[in-house]
């Protein structure tokens, strides 16, 4: 396609890229270096049904007047960014000087929100992707492999994690796991052990949501790998077959080279979604066991009745940094690929 | 299910009836009237009530339990969205610190007519909302299991957990307690409670520096533990619904709930048995204190700042309807504990009514307590996992709120 062309057909994507994505994110850029004014508050009496207390109050006189000359608030540059909320510089210095053992310095390292959170993130990440890839690979392989006859319905019936709603099937799976629902009664008849509680523990916590993820993602994969076999060319395999080449040797060796850059475009994707794990830790109302990295913007922005948006939008900026670097590798080596390609 | 909901369809369509035919004296003429309320039964009440005098003004309500989240940015916009906001000793300070409520001082002066002083919220002399409810978490009990197994009715937490182990131990129930202990804004709540029962204050006097982190807050840390033990184990997801539902399975016999839920627990629906057996009674105190582990909540109506006067005044005109209407409070006297003039107590407001007699604290109404509020309910929940002490869990609380308070400008 010739440049010229190019940029026309781009040009409504991009445009609405830069309004829709782009101007957000400087936005939010530029609110995370902001924190509120100093609050003026002043001593006021109070009354109410129960009585009255001398309490205090925001001064509004003297904080509108502040407001209105400032309104996006006090400038506070990385202030945000390195607070015990987020990265936890100074507390982590602390920390290291304090602890005696290294096992105790991690333990109040991941005490901390913020790598807390990115600790479950990450171990979300690791554990669903891989298998989101080997499960939709498996299941789009024994597929192709059923006749022609039944593939549609299977199909459909493949893809139904997907098309149920997140929060629609994590509140079923939540339902289906209380200790009084079908597998946590279940399972504390097997292991015979009253007080167990997958809600309760943290560790089966997460790996309920674990398994809820590989279930919800693992679809999509599925659909672009089976799409992806449609164009795998017969005559190789075929003259694999001939040659005497086991199942396995014929998916190593042919099937799997044929579609690698699909496996890769998955991967990227994939990864890029479960680092914005958060759905399931509403539907699950596993706030308590296990917090992702947009389960603390969200807190932010709703769960307190005060909505700290600096705090939000530096989560916010450091979780797009997390998906750069996460996607870092895979995007050099494409990169590189395509370089010798041409 | 299907019965209960034609009940509700029917009761709506007689308020409706109700409204149009038996209070058309408001003369209201214009003005839009657009109000945001959390969803219990007395509110409706309450707004039903308020619609039946509306005039020719616009009337929508917007009854949702995630009012908390949409009320400040609904009401900074200019127009605001609501032209006014049922709201509580907590949900008013965001909106104070933002500027977003007007003062009432002329409206009720000029339509208040039947609102009593009392059930007037004045800070530094301007009357900033209109409360007509009141509210308290109190406990519920089981009194066949208790009468069976020769327990006395239950006034203190100590006599609390002893209660729950002697149930436990004779094997009618495993979990025989019950209260609201969902990670977040609940289990704050359960924390703040039972810390004012043992004495202790949020801050230090005069400023916006925690002062949790002492004895006090280890020992209603270890008391909300030693209950959470007693507890169904999921007892980290439950809320005030999810409990409510735990007991009218007969899987509770003891439990600490709003009283604004008594209404909901005590109707038709459900097993009869378990209905006639639920009793009410005040708070428990905690660790020898005089002072009930419970604090005292008002439900009021504030107005919106960035709304015109017209639909301020037809606003006001129609809710303070509400809020003097003795019909209403004796129609509705089980739904509530009605703070307007007329009301008289029934069975089910036995526990407001004790908590103030006992001289329950109102929810401190501090403009920095609801950071407070919010890093308790996410910091406490390691502790009562067993993954970290009483005084590491109480010194995140305090970390969590400096950072937020300082990001906020209180520190």
């Amino acid at each position: 396609m010739p440049n010229k062309t190019f940029f026309w057909f781009f040009l409504p994507t991009g445009l609405a890229m830069i309004l829709f994505i782009g101007l957000p994110i400087i936005s939010t850029g530029i609110q995370s270096f902001y924190a509120q004014h100093d609050q003026v508050v002043k001593e006021v009496k109070k009354c109410d049904p129960f009585g009255c207390t001398v309490s205090i109050v925001v001064d509004q006189e003297k904080t509108s007047k502040i407001r209105e000359e400032k309104p996006l608030g006090k400038f506070n540059g990385f202030g945000t960014y390195v607070d015990r909320n987020h990265l936890a510089i100074e507390e982590i210095g602390n920390f290291w000087n304090e602890t005696n053992s290294f096992g105790e310095f991690v333990d109040q390292v991941t005490n901390l929100p913020f790598y807390k959170a990115l600790i479950f993130t990450l171990t979300y990440c690791l554990f669903v992707t891989p298998n989101v890839l080997l499960l939709g690979f498996i299941i789009a392989l024994s597929l192709n492999a059923v006749t022609r006859r039944i593939r549609g319905p299977l199909i459909f019936g493949t893809i139904l994690p997907m098309i149920v709603t997140p929060l629609v099937g994590s509140l079923v799976l939540f339902w289906m796991i209380d200790a009084e629902g079908i597998i946590g009664a279940n399972l504390q008849m097997l292991m015979d052990d009253p007080y167990l509680s997958l809600k309760s523990s943290k560790t089966l916590t997460w790996i309920t949501i674990i398994i809820y993820g590989i279930w919800h993602h693992s679809p999509f994969a599925f659909v672009v790998f089976y799409a992806a076999l449609q164009t795998v060319p017969q005559e190789p395999v075929e003259a694999a077959i001939i040659d005497g080449a086991s199942r396995w040797q014929r998916v190593r060796h042919i099937v799997l080279p044929h579609i690698y850059p699909v496996v890769t475009f998955v991967a990227l994707i994939s990864l890029m979604d479960n680092f914005r794990v958060f759905e399931p830790i509403i539907g699950f109302s596993a706030e308590g066991s296990a917090q992702s990295l947009s389960w603390l913007i969200y807190d932010n922005l709703v769960n307190e009745e005060v909505i700290l948006f600096g705090s939000a939008a530096a989560t916010s900026m450091m979780t797009i940094v997390g998906i750069a670097i996460l996607l870092a590798p895979v995007l050099i080596r494409t990169w590189k690929e395509f370089r010798t390609a041409r | 299910m299907r019965e209960t909901n034609m009940k509700k369809i029917l009761i709506s369509l007689l308020f409706l009836l109700f409204g149009t035919s038996a209070y058309a004296d408001c003369n209201i003429k214009s003005g839009s009237i657009n109000i945001l309320a959390n969803d219990f039964p007395a509110l409706r009440t309450f707004v039903e009530t308020a619609k039946g005098c509306k005039g020719s003004a616009d009337f929508k309500v917007t009854h949702s339990s995630e009012h908390n989240k949409i009320a400040v940015p609904a009401l900074t916009a200019n127009p605001s969205e609501f032209s006014a906001r049922i709201a509580a000793n907590s949900s008013i300070v965001p909106l104070m610190n933002q500027d977003l409520i007007r003062p009432l001082d002329d409206l009720v002066k000029k339509y208040g007519k039947g609102i009593q002083d009392s059930q007037l919220i004045t800070i530094d002399g301007k009357i900033m909302a209109v409360a007509f409810m009141a509210n308290t978490q109190h406990l519920y009990y089981r009194e066949d299991v208790l009468k069976e197994l020769g327990i006395a009715v239950p006034k203190t937490y100590e006599e609390v957990v002893a209660a729950s182990e002697k149930i436990r131990a004779s094997g009618k129930m495993q979990y025989p307690y019950a209260a609201a202990y969902k990670a977040g804004w609940n289990l704050a709540e359960e924390f703040v409670n039972m810390y004012i029962g043992h004495g202790g204050e949020f801050f230090k006097a005069g400023t916006a520096q925690p002062s949790i982190n002492n004895a006090k807050g280890v020992a209603t840390l270890n008391m909300l533990k030693k209950l959470a033990g007693l507890s169904n184990p999921d007892y980290l997801t439950h809320d005030s619904e999810a409990i409510k539902v735990e007991w009218e399975s007969g899987n509770v016999a003891l439990m600490t709930l709003w009283a604004s839920r008594s209404g909901t627990l005590l109707d038709d629906d459900g097993d009869a048995k378990i209905t006639a057996a639920t009793k009410l009674t005040g708070p428990a105190t905690v660790a020898g204190g005089n002072i009930p582990a419970a604090t005292l909540w008002w439900d009021g109506f504030t107005l919106a700042k960035n709304r015109s006067d017209a639909d301020a005044e037809a606003t006001f005109r129609a809710l303070a309807h509400a809020a003097a209407n003795k019909k209403m409070v004796a129609d509705a006297a089980d739904q509530a504990v009605w703070l307007i003039e007329g009301f008289k107590p029934g069975p089910k407001s036995i526990g407001v009514i004790e908590a103030v007699k006992m001289k329950a604290k109102p929810y401190p109404m501090l403009p920095q307590m609801g950071l407070m509020h919010g890093a308790l309910g996410s910091e406490i929940v390691e502790f009562l996992q067993g993954k970290e002490s009483a005084e590491q869990a109480l010194k995140d609380v305090e970390a969590a709120y400096m950072s937020k308070a300082k990001e906020q400008g209180f520190l």
